[in-house]
């Protein structure tokens, strides 16, 4: 099918709006778009960052999630307690696949879930002291931690306990930092909040730690932000910053410690791979140590070619032969990974509907492999992030913001994508509905995606999915239109 | 009252305001002197904002305390 024009999109749209109620039908207008490149600014086309329906299936996550989840769960040597009620804790345990290097149990944390396991009593009687003693026990039993965070959950918001003065009262015992965030999950929308929370509280707890300590500097300091390491991502990337020349002083916040995150206002550049979630921090920096920040992507060997010259373009001469030499050294291998999958996948559409930085940033890697992206969306974006995509994507595509599960599947049904691109909650509906599917969050357990070497394994995997021989199964033989010779032959 | 923050853009001053997420180019700011800075402050998707007028910061971005004067959010 070819792309539909402006006229067709707008009709598509009204078409799957029309099961609303009309102040419901009038709301979700405002969260859908045609695309159009020439636009400026997002802003008169759609509505974002608000509040989801209620009765409609959203995809978003809560503040929780956002803080726990993805900013500050990554980050290894620090143990971040979900305060609160066990099922926070226990269902977004080691769920993002968020690599990293060392004993967990040990000298590592991620992987493990900390929980104040909250029963009646603590919602009657206040669950502080409950925290200072499990703080207590942590200090006990894993005595290699760095520090530790307190995420609350929505009860303790509800109940108003003092997290805070808990805190710094452990933080003076132990003599580590203990970071009360504030991350109740009925705060927001969405994820987002979480995110702004997270990096608020970084900045008021950590950020500053370190100032006036010494710090060797070179004059290639750089630090890799809002890279969470996915199935290594971060380490792809990070391999070809310092193939370039650059030295990486802190992954934030994959793999990342806490000694990295409070090194980090003594690098020269700061390089944000995920604007959403922490581009407040970033801002911060920029504003207290005056370091410039700037945003890249990785997806794709064209972006990451453009990525890797503009980094470059704040350093010096070595730096700058650095990029072009690295760009030299990886052209024919990507060239030959081109050149393997993309008669297998050229012309083929796809649909993406993630959160983050991915519906945009991906688009390219798509573009490289010979695909096009005909329809994208973000769960919890707010409208800078769509005054960027709009560049990205290609006239009179479709953008939706948190899309319902409804209006997926009918665009889905409409536009007839070969391979859609999303979550784990969309990826059964669509394989019983004869798509090819890949999970976008967690790169449907491979990885990494990011960088050169992030790239073939990108290739590889939509090509499995894509031309995986069992979409060709899904007519039962009793429904399948055989040929007279076959019968005649048969009998 | 919201606290802004106003950084130098490739093109002019930026302006950023982190509760809401709005950022946008600064396309008139009323002073733009050593000595008198701020005033009122024109954004490109048509918000307008006014600022305490005050000896220009020394160094940018600069995080101020701003009024809504006119404009959408």
């Amino acid at each position: 099918m070819a792309a539909l024009t402006r006229e067709e999109t707008q009709a598509l749209i009204q078409e799957v709006l029309e099961v609303y109620p009309e102040k419901a039908r009038k709301d979700r207008a405002k969260h859908i778009m045609i695309n159009d490149k020439t636009l400026e600014s997002s802003k008169k086309c759609i509505t974002s960052n608000r509040k989801s329906l209620p009765g409609v299936m959203t995809m978003r996550g809560c503040a929780y999630a956002g803080s726990k989840g993805v900013v500050w769960g990554p980050i290894k040597d620090v143990i971040s307690i979900s305060h609160g009620p066990i099922g926070c804790g226990q269902y977004s345990r080691a769920g993002r696949r968020n690599y990293y290097v060392g004993t967990t149990g040990v000298d590592t944390f991620s992987e493990m879930n900390f929980t104040s396991d909250f029963q009646e009593k603590d919602i009657v009687f206040g669950g502080d002291k409950k925290l200072a003693k499990l703080i207590e026990e942590i200090e006990m039993l894993f005595p290699l931690n760095k520090g530790i965070t307190v995420q609350s959950e929505c009860p303790i918001g509800l109940i108003g306990d003092d997290i805070e003065a808990v805190a710094k009262k452990m933080s003076a015992q132990i003599g580590k930092p203990v970071v009360p965030v504030r991350c109740e999950g009925f705060r927001g929308v969405s994820q987002s909040l979480g995110h702004h929370i997270a990096n608020d509280s970084i900045r008021d707890w950590i950020i500053s730690n370190r100032d006036g300590q010494a710090f060797e500097k070179t004059p290639y300091d750089v630090a890799i932000l809002g890279d969470y390491n996915i199935g290594g991502d971060a380490w792809a990337s990070r391999i070809l910053l310092e193939e370039m020349g650059l030295r990486v002083v802190a992954q934030w916040s994959g793999d990342g410690t806490l000694a990295e995150l409070e090194n980090t206002p003594n690098v020269k550049l700061n390089l944000l791979h995920c604007y959403r979630s922490m581009n407040y921090i970033a801002r911060h920096m920029e504003e207290k140590y005056g370091i410039p920040w700037i945003e890249y992507n990785f997806f794709g060997p064209t972006k990451i070619a453009e990525s890797l010259r503009k980094i470059a373009s704040f350093f010096d001469d070595r730096i700058k032969e650095g990029a072009e030499r690295v760009i030299e050294k990886y052209t024919p291998v990507m060239n030959a990974v081109i050149a393997k999958y993309k008669p297998r996948l050229q012309g083929k559409k796809v649909m993406l509907y993630v959160g983050g930085l991915r519906p945009r940033h991906v688009v390219g890697a798509y573009e490289d492999l010979g695909m096009e992206v005909i329809g994208t969306g973000y769960e919890f974006a707010h409208n800078d992030d769509y005054d960027r995509t709009i560049k990205e994507m290609g006239d009179a595509t479709l953008i939706y913001d948190d899309a319902t599960g409804y209006e997926l599947e009918e665009f889905v049904k409409a536009l007839k994508p070969d391979l859609i691109g999303s979550g784990i909650k969309e990826k059964y509906v669509f394989h019983k509905m004869g798509v090819p599917f890949r999970q976008m969050h967690s790169w449907d357990y491979s990885g990494p995606y990011h960088g050169y070497d992030g790239f073939a394994i990108f290739a590889r995997d939509m090509d499995m999915a894509l031309n995986n021989p069992c979409w060709k199964m899904l007519t039962p033989p009793w429904l399948r239109q055989t040929d007279a010779s076959e019968l005649k032959k048969a009998a | 009252m919201a606290n802004i923050m106003i950084r130098k853009g490739s093109e002019g001053y930026v302006f950023y305001m982190p509760k809401r997420d709005i950022e946008d180019p600064i396309v008139f700011l009323e002073f733009d002197s050593p000595e008198k800075w701020g005033g009122e402050i024109r954004l490109k998707n048509g918000g307008v904002y006014y600022i305490e007028p005050q000896p220009a910061p020394t160094r940018l971005p600069f995080s101020v305390r701003a009024r809504r004067i006119d404009g959408v959010e």
